[in-house]
């Protein structure tokens, strides 16, 4: 009876309770779920690359050995997302097919560019940041797998966010090319950063619905608030600036303001038109291609082993046969 | 060609330390055991988590209907009496 089962699932959701990929769901739950977790793990996939980029151009051994580790948890954090996608009916194939055809989308922050060093210890501090703030409420979110994969994801995070920060105080701290290298970072990837969390809610088509899902937990300006609000703090052990000329600390209110938003730019990378959108999605395909013949091989010697087990039982199984009728 | 093949899917216990034990920490696809156990270490063990890794073919996973949760535990609801602290006995005595 399809009353009862919409009964118990919202009772599931009022009392907190975990909805898991056997229970019944609405339909559009699970297709929302499938489309927010699945362009989740293609962000942190994708998210590999602009860092990935620097890998060989690492400063010390110590930067590089860091700067790995980051991204390899990077990987690991998309497999969990594809994990937790999968329990709800969708295949790795499709979603992969669906994320080179451009038909998926994937956070646009990675659409930008990583242009010098400094830019790595941007993306840890501001990049990760944002994603943190955005990750620690998904904890909470009202379907088990999903929630389950953001504590996992949220315990490797973090280091993350030291690691950026650490960079851009070491450059802060350097000569004057040095500073000037890490106010430039600062500068482009700030407000792509503030842009993560995507529009205000009035005008986000989907967060009124998530949020009585219990999906999402805290508004995209609330987010935003406070990402701003901690920064402004972080900013000033750097000796740096923040490049909004509206950033004040609003004693009425106990929060900072800030300046106006250009979402013409986000909603035109989005759409497709960012610097690096073509080069990350093509980086992706040859990825996948190139690696066809690792998966192929993998494939064959897996069904050639099963074979010769197979084979080896059937001649134990006729051995004993002949023995009984001797 | 087995381009489009889809690997089975592996469910994945690590036992953390000595006499621990195993518990379930996600899942991976992999073409055979040895792929999962390694994928499995470089997955889910990247911080020394784990000194024993299991895996296990999804399909061979069999776990009770959540529907039916209510009726299945039903039988320990009412016995309070399987818990220590149900008996009550004397402070002065030790060793129990």
């Amino acid at each position: 009876m399809p009353l009862d089962f919409q009964q118990n699932f919202d009772a599931k959701l009022e009392l907190e309770i975990r909805v898991e990929p056997k229970d019944w769901m609405p339909e559009a739950y699970r297709k929302t779920l499938i489309r927010q977790i699945s362009q989740h793990a293609h962000s942190e996939i994708v998210g590999m690359l602009p860092e990935g980029n620097w890998i060989t151009r690492a400063p010390t051994l110590k930067r590089k050995a860091t700067l790995i580790a980051k991204v390899q948890d990077e990987a690991g954090h998309g497999l969990y997302l594809y994990s937790a996608a999968e329990t709800l009916g969708i295949t790795r194939d499709e979603m992969i097919t669906q994320l080179h055809s451009g038909k998926a989308k994937y956070s646009s922050i990675f659409n930008y560019p990583t242009l010098t060093w400094a830019d790595i210890g941007a993306i840890g501090w501001l990049v990760d940041g944002a994603a943190i703030m955005n990750q620690v409420p998904l904890c909470r979110a009202s379907y088990g797998p999903y929630a389950r994969a953001m504590v996992r994801i949220c315990k490797e995070e973090s280091f993350h966010q030291r690691q950026g920060f650490e960079i851009l105080l070491k450059l802060s701290q350097g000569n004057d090319a040095q500073k000037e290298m890490c106010q430039d970072a600062i500068n482009r990837w700030w407000w792509p950063s503030v842009m993560m969390f995507g529009p205000s809610d009035t005008d986000s088509p989907n967060s009124a619905q998530s949020m009585k899902w219990k999906i999402k937990r805290l508004s995209n300006d609330e987010l935003r608030q406070k990402f701003v609000d901690v920064c402004a703090e972080q900013v000033k052990l750097l000796n740096m600036q923040i490049p909004d000329a509206h950033l004040e600390w609003n004693e009425e209110n106990g929060h900072y303001d800030f300046g106006p938003i250009n979402w013409n730019e986000f909603y035109d990378v989005l759409n497709g038109n960012g610097p690096c959108n073509k080069e990350r999605i093509a980086a992706r395909i040859k990825a996948h291609e190139d690696g066809a013949w690792v998966r192929e091989a993998a494939q064959a010697y897996a069904e050639k082993k099963a074979r010769i087990i197979s084979n080896n039982s059937e001649q134990e199984s006729l051995m004993e046969k002949q023995l009984q009728t001797t | 060609m087995m381009e489009k093949q889809d690997w089975p899917l592996w469910e994945v216990f690590i036992r953390s330390r000595q006499g621990l034990d195993h518990k379930h920490v996600g899942s991976l696809h992999a073409a055979d055991a040895q792929m999962a156990i390694e994928n499995a270490r470089d997955v889910y063990t990247r911080r020394m988590e784990g000194v024993s890794i299991w895996v296990a073919e999804s399909k061979n996973i069999h776990a009770s209907s959540p529907d039916e949760s209510e009726s299945l535990f039903e039988p320990a609801n009412d016995k309070v009496y399987r818990h220590p602290t149900f008996y009550d006995l004397p402070d002065q005595l030790k060793h129990m």
